[in-house]
């Protein structure tokens, strides 16, 4: 199974124009370790706030390419923040790191 | 509905960097000029500096969030006209509602469906237009302290019930005035003229509504409520005839013939309130008192006097206004007599 919905994907290069989405797709590319590097400082220091925004930004970027899975893991972690419950966070910041690297191969097949 | 893409100015505020990117570039688009703000903060500043049609705002920012801008949005007299969309993440509709309550126009949810944001923007476009159309008519009809309480007030389209003093103007023989000279003539005499009047009026907090022609219509005692009225219509009059006689002074010099005018004002009770379209919208007053002051100012016409009022506008004047009772004269269309007054 893919990990990029195609309708959604099509749907964004269509509204951006094709010369534009691999702008936005190295855009994404650049901005997703910040904002994973992000979380996990947070993290360790303990921000709550900080900590859900990031992960909020990370579920919306993803969900914006139709990245399903990806988008799944930063909203579990957005909730995580929202509830100020980091300790719990585990290993999901692992398999958010794991998700964005596979989406990641796919994003730079599909840029034209 | 007129369905208007011309395009606007967008204000694009978000503190995700690949948000701002999509949506500027999907405005651009549209044909749309784009500028974008990563936080409230620095949104605010821009909206200060520079002209806005429709704002883009997400809710959750670090320096100043979509609540806080929104408020201080709605709380600033030059900036409440702007409409406010909220882009925001489908698992925050509760907060979109909020945002909703507190004056934004609409939203939209992200990832964006440019459809969607196509149909929203141009409609939020479309109130704008509407908006700085009445602040534009408000302030070429009203003084600027009616125009700015009306748009700080904002006006409902509904009616309702004031009392209020109602004048109706029109220039004696017009018609033979303008076929004895060049229409430009008459186009500038006309120009001329209405800029005294409406000067007289709106030295009197008075608010004019319909022009047809030489002729017009006043309000005074709406939208915006006074108490006195009957002697703020009735001094109104008295300059506009002052004024003419300026104006007069002046023709004669230019050997032009002296124009003359009939005013006519009843009081009492009018529904007063905004009617109109997506593109324009005037204050309309109707009822008993519009009435009688559009068949009094008729009558001046056949009793030879400029300035003729009702009882009721007649109840509400000092002693010093010298009025003469001209009796009761039955209307066309009026079950009853209405006593007439003429003022000098």
């Amino acid at each position: 199974m893919p990990l990029i919905d195609k309708a959604t994907f099509d749907e964004l290069k269509e509204m951006s124009g094709a010369d534009f989405i691999n702008e936005l797709i190295d855009t994404f590319l650049e901005d997703s370790p910040k904002l994973i590097e992000e979380i996990r400082t947070s993290l360790v220091i303990n921000n709550a706030d900080a900590f859900r925004r990031a992960a909020h930004s990370v579920k919306s970027n993803a969900a914006t390419f139709g990245a399903g899975q990806l988008a799944e893991l930063a909203k579990e972690l957005e909730r995580l923040g929202k509830e100020n419950r980091l300790l719990e966070t585990g290993d999901k910041l692992k398999a958010l790191e794991e998700a964005f690297a596979s989406v990641r191969d796919e994003l730079r097949d599909l840029k034209s | 509905m007129k369905t208007s893409h011309e395009p606007g100015q967008m204000l694009v505020v978000d503190d995700n960097r690949l948000n701002r990117l999509l949506l500027t570039r999907a405005l651009e688009q549209q044909g749309h000029y784009v500028s974008n703000a990563e936080n409230g903060r620095i949104a605010m500043e821009m909206l200060r500096s520079r002209r806005c049609d429709v704002l883009l705002l997400d809710i959750d920012m670090p320096a100043m969030n979509g609540f806080e801008v929104l408020e201080a949005l709605l709380t600033d007299n030059q900036l409440r006209d702007i409409p406010v969309i909220m882009t925001s993440a489908s698992d925050e509709l509760d907060r979109v509602v909020k945002c909703i309550e507190m004056g934004a126009e609409d939203y939209l949810v992200k990832p964006l469906n440019p459809i969607f944001l196509k149909a929203r923007v141009n409609a939020s476009l479309e109130k704008k237009r509407l908006r700085d159309e009445q602040r534009k008519l408000f302030h070429t009809f009203a003084t600027p302290e009616v125009a700015e309480q009306l748009l700080r007030e904002g006006f409902s389209l509904g009616g309702k019930y004031v009392t209020a003093s109602v004048m109706f103007a029109d220039i004696r023989s017009f018609t033979s005035i303008s076929e004895n000279q060049e229409p430009a003539a008459t186009i500038e005499m006309l120009n001329d003229y209405f800029a005294l009047m409406f000067d007289a009026i709106t030295e009197n907090h008075g608010t004019v509504n319909q022009m047809e022609g030489d002729g017009f219509m006043a309000i005074f005692g709406a939208p915006v409520q006074e108490m006195n009225h009957r002697v703020l219509a009735v001094n109104a009059a008295l300059k506009m005839i002052d004024q003419l006689n300026l104006f007069n002074a002046e023709r004669a010099r230019q050997k032009k013939k002296a124009i003359r005018i009939g005013i006519g004002i009843a009081s009492g009770s009018v529904i007063a309130g905004y009617t109109g379209t997506q593109h324009r919208a005037t204050y309309t007053c109707v009822g008993d008192a519009v009435n009688a002051a559009a068949r009094i100012e008729d009558y001046t016409k056949i009793v030879g006097r400029p300035l003729l009022i009702d009882q009721n506008t007649s109840e509400g004047l000092s002693k010093e206004v010298r009025m003469e009772a001209l009796g009761p004269v039955m209307f066309k269309g009026k079950q009853q007599p209405i006593q007439v007054f003429a003022v000098s």
